[in-house]
């Protein structure tokens, strides 16, 4: 039973939906160990109000917060062959595909979309590390090829946010396959003239980065994301020496030039909004908290943005 | 003597024996052990084909390993004339772990591109085991672009586990040359070939062997991951890697099937190892008709070939 029906009549209960009303309503920070409300903490981006530490974000949260309005319609990705290899470990792959769906309510770890930033159209693509680490597979390609044909056609640029843990072993060499067609559509764009903006968070590893994700025009870091080829672990058995604080870290990268700027998602939106229009040639941008384009706007709306609360008690920390 | 690997040990037994009783025989001018030897060596000689008859991919992956099997220089040596090496990435250092510089190919001038892993201590020291850093895939794309501007065509030779996980590598960008890498190989507008000849090792082989045409020998091994790094991620038990090496179809054969080795190299009975010339003419055939395919082709066709061969690609899985 859902812990609410404790609390209120039963009339008002069955005006919630369990969705909205999370069994975990307090999080800890994995940083810093505060107590954070959700609703602060998703009003803030999943960012710490505390110590500023960035816990992970669904693709879903993140563009109802990048889009004006919260809203933005689905770019449908072209659906690959399932399990390619017959691919079992300890358990076979769709039994693996399967929970990750059930546990993200996703149908895959990238999710693509078209909407309005600042009034600036683009296509954004994000990474869902929740989904099987975020891992890229043949999906991850057709979404990213996909998102790529979108702004090519639309003549928007492109804005991908990547998490990953790197390729998905169960998808075997075609997973590794991913690299070089991914790199295609980052060609795409590029040949069409439209600007290509990566925004690297925790963590983009392994193929995911030495392909699509190092590959942009500007380069974008949220604060202490790991961004690396191999990961620490490796290194350290490797080389059998310890690793400097801070290595493979977003601030770490910046210093050795492999990107241009480290922001915190909460400064983010204004930034892509600021950059997009610069390098496509537009007027600086009416800066605000816009409302979702009114002009019948071609995107289907997404399920309908959850407001901020109305008078939610906070309770005293 | 040939190094034997784990699953050749009867067959070194035999060849063993053979070898001893000739000793024997060298040292005794009255003893006559020819016959002897001779069905010996019969023996042994079937015994070697029933072993590769049907490789399983994990004694694959051994046999792609295997230290005596010939590598970049060996083959560079043997298929191409005038070889002049080019060094560095002209920004920081010359990486050993990648060798290329021009060459001509039946006269042909190319650009050929590979990794070196070294034949002993010294020299697999030196070229790192063939785990490239940035350097080296920065020195590939700008010997690929000058291919590409002088209109030479580009032949590579993979053979390495992986990048090198190294804290320098990592600070100068291990990613970011990777993947200019492979942008390069799908941006040049010249006949881009690739040989497997050994290990294709993750992103550190996709950044050559991103090409028009695809050939793997007969016993080498093209993977995301190694069946060791596999099997200790999905299995938690690096013990696992022969199962690990099934599932992930890393053999010539299987990735043939997907459609990412266009061509396979049969390789002598017992594998290159054994018989160096006809390994290298048989590379050398396989590369002479790939390049005659794409030697005709406009260098704008060749890149969307290229690129729609990629799009394309994984389309069907195992039914394809
Ligand atoms: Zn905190």
């Amino acid at each position: 039973m859902n812990w609410i029906t404790n609390y209120v009549r039963p009339r008002i209960n069955s005006i919630f939906s369990r969705r909205e009303t999370p069994e975990n309503l307090w999080q800890k920070c994995d940083e810093c160990g505060t107590m954070l409300f959700h609703r602060e903490l998703s009003d803030n981006l999943n960012v710490c109000t505390n110590c500023g530490h960035h816990m992970a974000i669904t693709p879903r949260e993140r563009f109802k917060a990048l889009f004006d309005g919260g809203i933005f319609g689905e770019v449908k990705v072209p659906e690959p062959i399932a399990d390619p290899l017959h691919f079992r470990d300890q358990k076979r792959y769709p039994d693996r595909m399967k929970a990750a769906q059930k546990t993200t309510g996703e149908k895959e770890a990238m999710l693509v979309a078209t909407g309005e930033i600042g009034r600036t159209p683009i296509v954004a693509a994000a990474q869902d590390f929740s989904f099987m680490g975020g891992s890229m597979g043949m999906y991850v390609g057709n979404a990213i090829i996909a998102a790529a044909e979108e702004a090519v056609k639309l003549k928007r640029p492109m804005v991908l946010f990547s998490a990953a843990g790197g390729a998905r072993m169960q998808e075997g060499i075609l997973s590794l396959m991913q690299m070089p067609r991914t790199t295609v559509a980052v060609q795409m764009l590029k040949e069409a003239g439209l600007p290509y903006i990566v925004v690297l968070t925790h963590p983009t590893t392994g193929g995911v980065t030495a392909s699509y994700a190092m590959l942009g025009d500007v380069h974008i870091a949220e604060p202490n994301a790991l961004i690396c080829f191999a990961g620490p672990r490796v290194i350290e058995q490797t080389i059998r020496e310890k690793l400097p604080e801070g290595f493979q870290r977003a601030e770490y990268l910046l210093d050795h030039g492999m990107l241009d700027r480290v922001t915190p998602r909460t400064e983010m939106r204004e930034e892509l909004i600021t950059i997009v229009r610069m390098l496509m040639g537009l007027p600086p941008a009416v800066r605000g908290d816009l409302p979702a384009p009114t002009a019948a706007a071609p995107e289907t709306p997404a399920p309908a943005p959850a407001d901020k609360p109305a008078a939610e008690a906070k309770p005293a920390k | 003597m040939t190094q034997y690997l784990d699953f050749e040990k009867p067959l070194a037994e035999i060849e063993g024996k053979a070898e001893e009783l000739r000793a024997l025989a060298r040292a005794n001018e009255e003893m006559d052990v020819a016959d002897e030897a001779a069905a010996l060596d019969a023996k042994a000689a079937t015994l070697l084909a029933d072993l590769y008859k049907d490789l399983s991919p994990w004694r694959k992956c051994q046999v792609a390993r295997h230290p005596e099997r010939p590598h970049c220089r060996d083959y560079i040596n043997a298929l191409f004339t005038e070889y002049t090496p080019l060094a560095g990435d002209r920004n920081f250092a010359d990486d050993l772990a990648v060798m290329g510089g021009l060459a001509r190919f039946n006269d042909t001038p190319v650009m050929v591109i590979g990794h070196e892993k070294g034949s002993d201590t010294k020299s697999r020291i030196d070229h790192n085991f063939g785990m490239a850093r940035p350097e080296g895939y920065r020195k590939a794309v700008r010997l690929m672009q000058m291919a590409g501007r002088f209109g030479l065509p580009v032949i590579t030779l993979v053979d390495t586990a992986g990048a090198y996980p190294g804290k320098g590598a990592e600070e100068r960008g291990q990613s970011e040359a990777i993947a200019r890498s492979t942008e390069t190989c799908l941006q040049i507008p010249v006949p881009l070939i690739s040989v497997i000849i050994g290990e294709g090792g993750s992103g550190g082989a996709v950044a050559f062997a991103t090409a028009d045409r695809v050939a793997m020998l007969e016993h080498s091994i093209y993977s995301v991951i190694s069946p060791e790094g596999c099997a200790s991620i999905l299995w938690k038990d690096a013990e696992k890697m022969r199962e690990a090496a099934e599932a992930l179809r890393l053999t010539a054969k299987d990735l043939k099937t997907l459609g990412i080795c266009d061509r396979i190299i049969d390789e002598p009975k017992g594998g290159a190892h054994r018989d160096k010339t006809a390994a290298m003419a048989s590379v050398s055939k396989a590369i002479a008709e790939m390049l005659k395919d794409l030697e005709k082709k406009k260098g704008d066709v060749l890149v969307k070939e290229r690129r729609q061969k990629y799009l394309k690609l994984g389309s069907k899985g195992l039914a394809a």
